[in-house]
């Protein structure tokens, strides 16, 4: 998809042109978004509009604006890229350019630079020497950094939704427990295999729940049939996970029979402890006291996994990065090559990782409450799809369509 | 009453002929007649005379057989002059003689940029207090806004559809604040729908009479000057208490110009 802004002023609405300007681009097979519109207050007064025109190939592109151009478009020169030195370790420059997790090019000495890592909120560093920019986050900046500053010289390129199927258009309707979750789980599979098959990496972000609803199994089985090339997760999932592996229980309910153990909430701290004294997870399992479970089964299929803590955390097991912005560059690193992101059962971790993801990478977010999906949407990450379930009910039903066999 | 009645700028026409081609009606193997030419611009000169007031006439020049089509010589608005610049190369030597007519009179110049194309008040005419004007073949729609924003005036941009009708003095024709003829085949359906939504009265003339430029007409009070045989707009003229008088314009249809395009009100 490429695109670039153009502006149109005069009596735009009277002469009817803002609306002819737009059926022109629809009808050549392009799309619009109005930036901004100024509309004159009286008929003497001039209106102005700022429209984005996009297409999804050059050639298109400019025979629509060469074909809007009769109609007065103009196109506004991008220019050339402003940039400024870091003052500071960790401090952006005034002004500086807040990215979008949109793809993004930065015009530098006349020629486009792809702007690698798209990210939401980060700043765009451009080495000059090597002409070559990515975005950085504030915590990651370093004095003498050039970072981008102003709009001058910088484009981005929305999303393009025409190749999309007609499946995940469904999906991408509002968040609703009111519809047919078989079908969108048997879409969310072909969505998966097909990133598979495209040589793309699926993350898997999950929540405790998936453990305490008695999901665990489906996951490994997925992890197993290579379904998950990386795990996010909390302290909790871990812990869980490994509580069930110990004893049978999860928050000290077996999960088998639904009862509580004796003691059973003092199961997970004991799991921690256990953990902890083996020197974490990977020595537990090379130790032979962690026998199964999902980081057992990551750590056998050898998929890397971040677990990430929070303030609330018990222990937290050794491998739990408690530093969040060390957190965050860890997530960074396995997000290369992820073109698909599957977020069960967590808010916090969905929209954390929503806000590392680039646009491009097709996200979708299960979760019994709406209001998860809603929030992550609402907070930059629009490519999200949301399926309103319970996270056992959709695990199982989907590793029974993408391993062919009904778990436990 | 004198000094209301309007005034007229005119080229006379010893150098109108058909010497290239810019547009559908001209073609090289159908030449004007030069007698015939004179006669007939004489006669739509002394028709003005008798309806308007002072007629002024400027000095043609050599080499240049459209600068008879005075209403192309630039948009005046007070004692401004928006000077034309033409689209074909053929006519923008024009521009030169005509400034400096305008200049002698004491108009200031308004020129637009070199990208933007402009042809006066061939594509640019007054309904009320709102300009119409049209786009496309010979105009570009950048000069409405320009002059929108000079003059601080509503321009209503009208794209043309059909080659023939070039200038919008071609298929449309204001007759007073509330009435214009028009040709509806001619504009674009944002344009029609523009007019429609604009001009109470629209008159629309049938294709045959479009044909015979009765669009093209010079309008002076209740008084309208078209080129001959067009009874079926003549009768709607008549209808709402015009004065119609028909005269032969044909040589000049030869080149795609007809009474409107001969004369450029100034005043």
């Amino acid at each position: 998809m490429v695109s670039e802004k153009v502006l149109l002023s005069g009596h735009i609405i009277d002469s009817l042109i803002l609306p002819k300007v737009l059926d022109e681009i629809m009808d050549l097979g392009g799309a619009f978004a109005i930036e901004e519109i100024h509309v004159g207050r009286t008929r003497r007064d001039m209106s102005r509009a700022c429209i984005e025109v996009s297409a999804p190939g050059r050639d298109l592109l400019d025979r629509i604006l060469e074909r809007i151009k009769r109609q007065g478009a103009v196109s506004v020169e991008p220019g050339e890229v402003k940039l400024a030195r870091a003052s500071r370790d960790g401090v952006l420059p005034e002004g500086f350019y807040s990215s979008t997790n949109l793809q993004t090019d930065v015009q530098f000495k006349g020629r486009w630079i792809r702007v690698r890592n798209p990210e939401m909120d980060c700043a765009v560093v451009v080495d000059t020497k090597a002409r070559r920019a990515r975005t950085v986050p504030m915590s990651d900046i370093r004095k003498g950094d050039r970072v981008v500053v102003g709009e001058a010289g910088v484009r981005v390129v929305p999303e393009k939704r025409t190749e999309e199927t007609d499946e995940f258009r469904f999906m991408r309707s509002r968040t609703s427990s009111e519809k047919p979750k078989e079908i969108m789980i048997h879409e969310i599979a072909a969505q998966m295999k097909s990133a598979k098959r495209h040589g793309g990496k699926i993350l898997v972000v999950g929540g405790p729940a998936i453990v305490h609803t008695g999901a665990g199994r489906c996951l490994e089985k997925l992890i197993r049939k290579g379904f998950v090339d990386v795990l996010f997760a909390g302290n909790a999932l871990a812990v869980h996970d490994v509580e069930y592996a110990l004893f049978e229980t999860s928050l000290g309910i077996y999960l088998d029979r639904g009862q509580s153990a004796e003691g059973g909430h003092g199961h997970h701290v004991r799991a921690i402890n256990a953990i902890r004294a083996a020197g974490g997870l990977r020595k537990a399992v090379a130790k032979g006291i962690l026998k199964k479970g999902v980081m057992y089964t990551c750590i056998q299929e050898k998929v890397p996994f971040v677990l990430a803590g929070s303030i609330r955390d018990d222990g937290p097991l050794p491998e739990v990065v408690t530093d969040v912005i060390e957190a965050q560059r860890a997530m960074r690193r396995h997000l290369k090559g992820v073109r698909f992101a599957l977020m069960v059962a967590t808010t916090l971790h969905s929209i954390a990782v929503g806000n590392l993801l680039p646009a491009s990478v097709r996200t979708v977010c299960v979760d019994i409450n709406p209001s998860v999906v809603t929030k992550l949407i609402d907070r930059g990450s629009f490519q999200a799809a949301g399926v309103v379930t319970d996270a056992e009910l959709f695990l199982r039903e989907l590793s029974h369509i993408l391993t062919g066999s009904r778990a436990g | 009453m004198q000094q209301n009645r309007p005034e007229f700028l005119m080229c006379s026409p010893e150098h109108y002929g058909i010497r290239y081609v810019i547009n559908p009606w001209m073609k090289l193997s159908q030449p004007s007649d030069p007698q015939r030419s004179c006669t007939q611009w004489n006669a739509l000169h002394e028709i003005l005379q008798e309806l308007a007031g002072t007629i002024h006439v400027i000095a043609p020049a050599s080499g240049l057989p459209d600068m008879v089509f005075t209403a192309n010589a630039g948009l005046p608005l007070g004692e401004r002059l928006y000077l034309s610049r033409f689209r074909h190369e053929q006519r923008q030597p024009e521009s030169r003689h005509f400034r400096r007519w305008f200049e002698a009179q004491g108009f200031d110049m308004v020129e637009f940029p070199g990208d933007v194309y402009f042809e006066g008040a061939g594509d640019a005419l007054f309904l009320g207090s709102t300009l119409f004007a049209g786009y496309r073949y010979r105009s570009d729609i950048r000069a409405h806004t320009l002059i929108a924003e000079r003059q601080g005036i509503q321009v209503l941009s009208l794209e043309l559809a059909d080659r023939r009708f070039y200038h919008l003095d071609t298929c449309f024709a204001p007759l007073n604040s509330e009435s214009a003829l028009y040709y509806p085949k001619a504009f674009d359906p944002y344009a029609r729908q523009v007019i429609e939504a604009n001009v109470e009265d629209p008159i629309a003339v049938p294709a045959e009479e479009a044909l015979r430029f009765v669009c093209n007409a010079v309008v002076i009070g209740r008084d309208v000057v078209i080129h001959r045989d067009c009874p079926r707009t003549r009768k709607a003229l008549d209808a709402r208490g015009y004065t119609v008088h028909e005269t032969d314009l044909s040589e000049f249809i030869k080149a795609g110009g007809s009474a409107k395009c001969l004369t450029l009100q100034i005043r």
